[in-house]
């Protein structure tokens, strides 16, 4: 992204365009999530069976899927599913990740035995992990949160300990010790408030790779029981009707894709503002 | 549209060497006639664990070897009705205790052994034998005895009279083996039959090719060659038969891809029937299943025919019994409690569920379950009964769960075997189901001799399940088989889980 970053002298920059743009589509990802709890075109567990796999706009605005249901009802209600599990997830990560990883930056004993718990968990590939985990609990909405989230636990440790550390080399950290304050505080004080813009960051990141790995999950039969929609396993179950129906694999594809596009751009925008050593650089 | 554009590129290529064969054929054979074909490729969704049908279950082996490499004294036809096979004839003595076969004569495995009442005497006792792994051991537990007067006769003395001997002796899992090759079928099947085992390549064929001296001069097999092909993805095996990679796929798992080929001219696409029933197993042992007015109401919540179309494109056929349209005796009884929600209500009412009812449906990942499980759980929702899907990996986990632990309050699965009503006397059994009334019923035609009364009280015992509802009956799965017009011979039901290819030809 950086090479590609012209620094015109004023006016609108592409960390700009890249923001909004990233902005405007998890804004409309949150919008429906949050709108289908209060509607949706249908009841998207409503099955009529005899208008299954009707074309987009011949049965509601995407069509209906192969029994019969309303696409575009099971797609807003799958974006709520789909945030729901992944705000949990990231959540959990970010949580514990952050305690971690603050941790590990304030205290040089617990370094080596945290960081090395989180070389662990980065070792375990997360879908695979999360495959034993889902045989072991049985799916469901707690074992894909707790599949996912373990796994950005190192992700948010790495994050937090190597800004956090920045942070206490800083002089005002030593200031900060000469006047008596504990390590808890100056890390409450001090620390958490100058890293929290790369933690929000990082949040915004995770959260696109949350869905995808939901979806990943839901598509093996990991993720919510139906007649929950995920967007996973609408993907699952549009696969032998391709030829068919190609709207119905089109339809949660591109909503996947969307949604990990809008928040990755949403990261990489907020990065060029809120992550110092970045906005240092531009 | 989509998958006319994606072949049009090697239709174009046939096209093509079309044009150069009928160039090249008369200046070579002048005005000859081009001779049929005599192979075939033959598409399964599941490969075989090994091609012994005698010491494993999974009917894909007996889908491979059953009447093409192996054969057994009698033979179950296409029509479900028994016949002679390697047994020429046989006479059953009045008490229905003494069966005597007259075996045919100069019958060669095709190892070179000679099949004779000894090797008949062998492959029996190896069934019944206490170490036995043969998966359908129970059916000939009845044979007490098997004697071997003289080369062409063998006597079996059964210790009660069974009705349904000589079709059991026709299934897969009585095919005729001998006892030098028997250590070595799974992977180097020896029979009697038309067909010798030639290769298996691990994951991807079998193939086979007609034995020179096949015993039975009468039943003249067409085809040199045959390779069966596996390959597991519905679209891949559409594709494949579209591309002439396949000649037929006999079993298609994916209704939704059956359509396209029966409108399609280079196909023949007729829907049979299979043994596979589907039915919805309640634990009739516990609460709220142990009521027989809640398992009646459930029966009458459901719309087989919906549920047909939603779970399997509407092919397949309803049932209200634990039989099929295939099997002898079979009594239409899905009027007995048909799709009526508000009858349904009332007598949930009745039972003291008026409120509703909550219960866990166990379901395991094949799509005709799945989507059997959330098309009932939309039609059960209608009568205020709330049914939470829980997906369970199947066969492991399934097994213990719901057949071993009977831990579960439903579940669906597709019964396979033939004439298998008698599993709802079996106890234990999932179902947890216990009727004296019906266990007498089925005891008494299992050792009924005489056909019209045997087909006389199965058809009692299907009305007993009906009426009881110890599983929802829903339907029965179709056969699903795609074969290329010019090819003619095949099943069009599956009274036996099989491909039988003795008959199959190519017409041009």
């Amino acid at each position: 992204m950086r090479a590609l970053v012209l620094r015109p002298r004023r006016g609108f920059r592409l960390d700009d365009a890249t923001l909004l743009v990233g902005a405007v589509l998890t804004a409309l990802l949150v919008g429906v999530a949050l709108l289908s709890l209060v509607w949706t075109p249908e009841d998207p567990a409503r099955m009529r069976i005899l208008q299954k796999l009707r074309g987009p706009l011949v049965s509601g605005l995407l069509g209906t899927d192969h029994l019969g249901r309303d696409l575009a009802s099971m797609l807003m209600r799958g974006a709520f599913n789909s945030l729901t599990i992944a705000f949990a997830a990231v959540g959990l990560g970010a949580v514990l990740g952050t305690l971690a990883g603050v941790a590990a930056a304030a205290g040089p004993r617990f370094d080596a035995v945290l960081m090395r718990v989180c070389d662990a968990l980065f070792a375990l590939p997360p879908i695979l992990s999360a495959i034993m985990l889902g045989a072991l609990l049985g799916p469901g909405a707690p074992t894909a949160i707790i599949a996912i989230g373990v796994f950005m636990i190192p992700v948010f440790a790495r994050v937090t300990r190597g800004a956090a550390m920045q942070i206490w080399a800083r002089e005002y950290i030593m200031a900060a010790r000469m006047a008596g304050k504990g390590t808890v505080r100056i890390t409450l004080e001090h620390v958490l408030p100058n890293i929290a813009g790369q933690i929000i960051v990082q949040v915004t990141i995770q959260l696109a790779m949350a869905i995808l790995t939901e979806a990943g999950l839901s598509f093996l039969g990991l993720g919510l029981p139906p007649p929950a929609p995920t967007w996973g396993r609408m993907l699952a179950e549009s696969q032998t009707y391709l030829t068919q129906a190609p709207h119905l694999a089109l339809a949660p594809g591109l909503a996947i894709a969307a949604a990990v596009l809008g928040l990755n751009l949403l990261g990489d925008g907020l990065a060029a503002r809120l992550d110092p050593r970045r906005r240092q650089a531009s | 549209m989509v998958s006319r554009s994606r072949f049009s590129r090697p239709r174009r290529h046939l096209l093509r060497s079309a044009l150069l064969a009928a160039l090249a054929i008369p200046a070579l054979a002048g005005a000859a006639v081009a001779a049929p074909r005599t192979d075939l490729v033959l598409g399964m969704p599941v490969e075989p664990p090994g091609l012994d049908p005698t010491s494993a279950a999974p009917t894909v082996i007996g889908q491979v070897v059953w009447q093409n490499v192996f054969e057994g004294l009698t033979r179950v036809d296409r029509d479900g009705k028994v016949q002679p096979q390697l047994a020429r004839s046989w006479t059953v003595s009045p008490d229905g205790l003494t069966y005597t076969f007259a075996l045919q004569a100069g019958v060669k495995f095709h190892n070179g052994e000679a099949f004779d009442a000894n090797t008949a005497k062998f492959a029996l006792d190896a069934i019944r034998a206490p170490g036995s792994v043969n998966p359908q051991k129970a059916l000939y537990a009845v044979i007490a005895d098997v004697k071997a007067p003289d080369s062409g006769t063998l006597v079996l003395t059964l210790s009660k009279p069974s009705g349904n001997l000589l079709f059991w002796l026709g299934l897969p899992a009585a095919v005729m083996v001998e006892p030098k090759s028997r250590d070595g079928l799974k992977s180097n099947p020896v029979g009697t039959g038309p067909f010798r085992f030639a290769s298996w390549r691990k994951g991807d064929r079998v193939e086979l090719t007609r034995s020179p001296d096949h015993w039975d001069a009468a039943r003249k097999v067409h085809l040199d060659k045959v390779t069966f092909r596996f390959i597991g993805d519905p679209q891949a095996a559409a594709a494949a038969l579209r591309a002439g990679d396949v000649d037929a796929y006999p079993l298609l798992p994916a209704p939704e891809l059956y359509g396209a080929f029966q409108k399609d001219k280079a196909f023949t696409a007729v829907p049979g029937l299979t043994e596979m029933k589907v039915v919805a197993g309640m634990n009739n042992a516990a609460k709220p299943f142990s009521d027989k007015r809640v398992r009646q109401a459930l029966m009458m919540a459901v719309d087989r025919k919906l549920l047909i179309e939603g779970a399997y494109s509407g092919y397949g056929a309803a049932i209200g019994s634990h039989y099929t349209p295939n099997d002898p005796g079979y009594k239409d009884l899905t009027g007995v409690y048909p799709y009526d929600p508000q009858k349904a209500k009332a007598l949930l009412a009745e039972a003291g569920y008026g409120k509703g009812l909550t219960f866990t449906f166990k379901s395991p990942q094949m799509a005709y379950a799945t989507r059997t499980a959330e098309i009932l759980q939309a039609m059960f929702a209608e009568v205020g009964v709330t049914m939470t899907i829980a997906p369970t990996e199947f066969p492991a986990k399934w097994v213990q769960e719901v057949m071993r632990d009977r831990s579960f309050d439903m579940t669906v699965i597709a019964h396979a075997e033939p004439l298998d009503i008698a599993i709802y006397a079996n106890d234990p059994y999932y179902f947890g189901y216990k009727n004296p009334a019906f266990n007498t019923v089925v005891a008494t035609a299992a050792e009924a001799t005489d056909e019209a009364t045997r087909l006389k009280l199965y058809g009692e015992a299907q009305g007993i399940l009906a009426e009881d509802v110890p599983a929802l009956f829903l339907f029965v799965l179709p056969k699903l088989s795609v074969w290329k017009a010019k090819l003619t011979g095949f099943w069009k039901n599956e009274p036996v889980p099989s491909n039988d290819l003795t008959e199959v030809r190519w017409t041009e």
